[in-house]
């Protein structure tokens, strides 16, 4: 479901592809509901070794990242630190990720390329950036942490089920069209950069 | 105070001084994210700079780390010859990070090679790294603190440039670096340069570079106008924060050189993302400090 607040646009999970359908690269939304922590070793089990994922991510999110937990009592525990890791690792499992989990929004740092936008455009997902390096802001997003798996792997890979509220900013980076905004930022960057060597150059020729 | 209270002492100071660099930023970043944010004006940008300001402020008002990732913590000692604890102050850096580890808390980033397991102590072999400067006929110490996260040490980078090649392959040798793994470091970036005679004076250099306080630049007239030339230049590809497009991609760049062998230019590359965590502290013989990075701090 999307919904507006405070001039907010936030996508409240379970999330439709119908939902998807007016955000673009470059926009910036928000996300209340279900999102859990997935990164390389999850993505493994899930596409290498065919292991079905014991929390259901379907038309939910996933965030690309290793979080520091404080246990409490009852098993239950607090989000102390979260920040996004680089998506790019998981790029070789997305495609197939999304397809089996059927996961809708995908959470990280950087950004992916074909496989993932791809699986954007075939199945309806999107992956967007949440601003690195701002751990505090990400934590206190987390209202609470649900559920735990796969927790034989360790703090930062174990599967940590939080329901957040207005998680974010998140700038999409992919969308369900399959458009990839740092694929195309590139292209501008790279253009730009030759300019400048050639400028630099001319100036720096101290080697006489 | 006897050697051992001495010691003590320093100890739980470093690690106060340490677990507080991981909080807050030094004044110069603050006062250039500042002046950056002001002169952006896309809506993605500015998004991204409000986040920072507000995580920032919750980071102290939390007395939490601001970035999850610590890194691995790294020393630039310049120590006088006659500073009292001159011995033991490798060994006290060590204890020191062990004990910001479990106070602060800092995430646990010394990974053992080749045994290939995490100490879940912040220390290792050979880690917290500890470059030493000595400084003969002086009583005090001088320490830079910083903390190295692994999406700004990844863009890190060094080789030896033939001549020919000149000051224009140092050119693109850096802007390369800045495009292909510079828009992941978290930008905007601080940019050390080093120019020397081998891989590692020009590597050494370029990260004791991102010491030097923003704003400052180098001595020689040439190297200073490199510097400026090389700012403009990356903040003209319009990386911008987080790599996402923006007028300004670098907080500043610094260039550190030596001399070199006529055959050989090496040159290396290093950053510092926009979460630089670095802290300057200088001790007298009897342990009184002076804080230079962050106005307010007290241990
Ligand atoms: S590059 Fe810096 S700000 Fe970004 S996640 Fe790493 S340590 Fe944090």
């Amino acid at each position: 479901m999307v919904t507006y607040q405070d001039g907010k646009k936030i996508l409240v999970t379970p999330i439709s592809a119908e939902d998807l359908k007016d955000i673009h690269i470059g926009d910036i939304i928000y996300l209340s509901g279900s999102l859990t922590t997935c990164r390389d070793v999850a993505h493994r089990r899930v596409v290498e070794e065919g292991r079905e994922i014991p929390v259901d991510v379907r038309n939910n999110a996933i965030l690309h990242a290793g979080p520091i937990i404080r246990p409490l009592e009852n098993d239950k525990f607090e989000m102390v630190s979260v920040g996004p890791t680089t998506s790019m690792r998981m790029e070789k499992f997305e495609y197939e990720f999304v397809k089996t989990t059927g996961v809708r929004v995908i959470v990280g740092k950087g950004g992916m390329k074909e496989n993932t936008a791809n699986a954007c455009r075939d199945f309806g997902c999107i992956h967007c950036v949440i601003p690195a390096g701002n751990a505090v802001v990400a934590a206190c997003c987390v209202e609470e942490i649900e559920c735990a798996e796969w927790r034989d792997l360790g703090m930062p890979e174990t599967l940590w089920n939080c329901r957040v509220k207005e998680f974010g900013p998140l700038i999409v980076s992919i969308d369900a069209e399959g458009r990839n905004y740092f694929e195309e930022k590139k292209i501008e960057y790279n253009e730009r950069k030759e300019a400048q060597i050639a400028k630099i150059s001319a100036q720096v020729g101290f080697i006489k | 105070m006897n050697k051992e209270a001495m010691v003590q002492k320093m100890t739980d100071m470093m690690a106060k001084f340490v677990g507080f660099t991981g909080k807050k930023l030094p004044d110069d970043v603050i006062a250039k994210l500042e002046e950056l944010r002001a002169k952006e004006d896309s809506p993605l940008a500015k998004v991204i700079y409000d986040t920072m300001f507000r995580n920032q402020e919750l980071a102290v008002k939390l007395d939490r780390p601001s970035c999850q990732d610590t890194g691995v913590l790294q020393f630039w000692v310049k120590c006088g010859t006659g500073f009292p604890l001159i011995n033991e102050l490798e060994g006290l850096l060590k204890d020191a990070v062990v004990k910001a580890t479990f106070a602060t808390p800092l995430r646990h980033n010394s990974v053992e090679t080749f045994d290939e397991y995490n100490t879940g102590k912040n220390v290792g072999k050979g880690t917290p790294t500890v470059w030493w400067d000595i400084v003969p006929n002086w009583d005090g110490c001088e320490i830079y603190t910083y903390m190295a996260g692994g999406g700004c040490t990844l863009p890190g980078n060094a080789t030896v440039l033939m001549p020919g090649e000149g000051y224009e392959g140092v050119t693109k040798f850096v802007l390369d670096r800045m495009t292909s793994y510079g828009l992941n470091a978290c930008p905007p970036l601080l940019v050390g340069v080093g120019v020397a005679t081998s891989v590692e004076t020009a590597a050494l250099l370029s990260k004791k570079a991102l010491m030097r306080p923003i704003g400052s630049h180098s001595e020689n007239e040439r190297a200073a106008k490199m510097e400026k030339l090389l700012e403009d230049g990356i903040n003209a590809i319009g990386i911008g924060p987080q790599g996402m497009g923006g007028k300004y991609t670098v907080m500043g760049v610094h260039i550190e050189n030596t001399a070199r062998h006529p055959s050989a230019i090496g040159v290396a590359v290093n950053v510092g993302c926009w979460s630089h965590r670095r802290g300057h502290i200088i001790f007298d013989k009897d342990l009184n400090y002076t804080i230079t990075t962050h106005t307010g701090c007290e241990l």
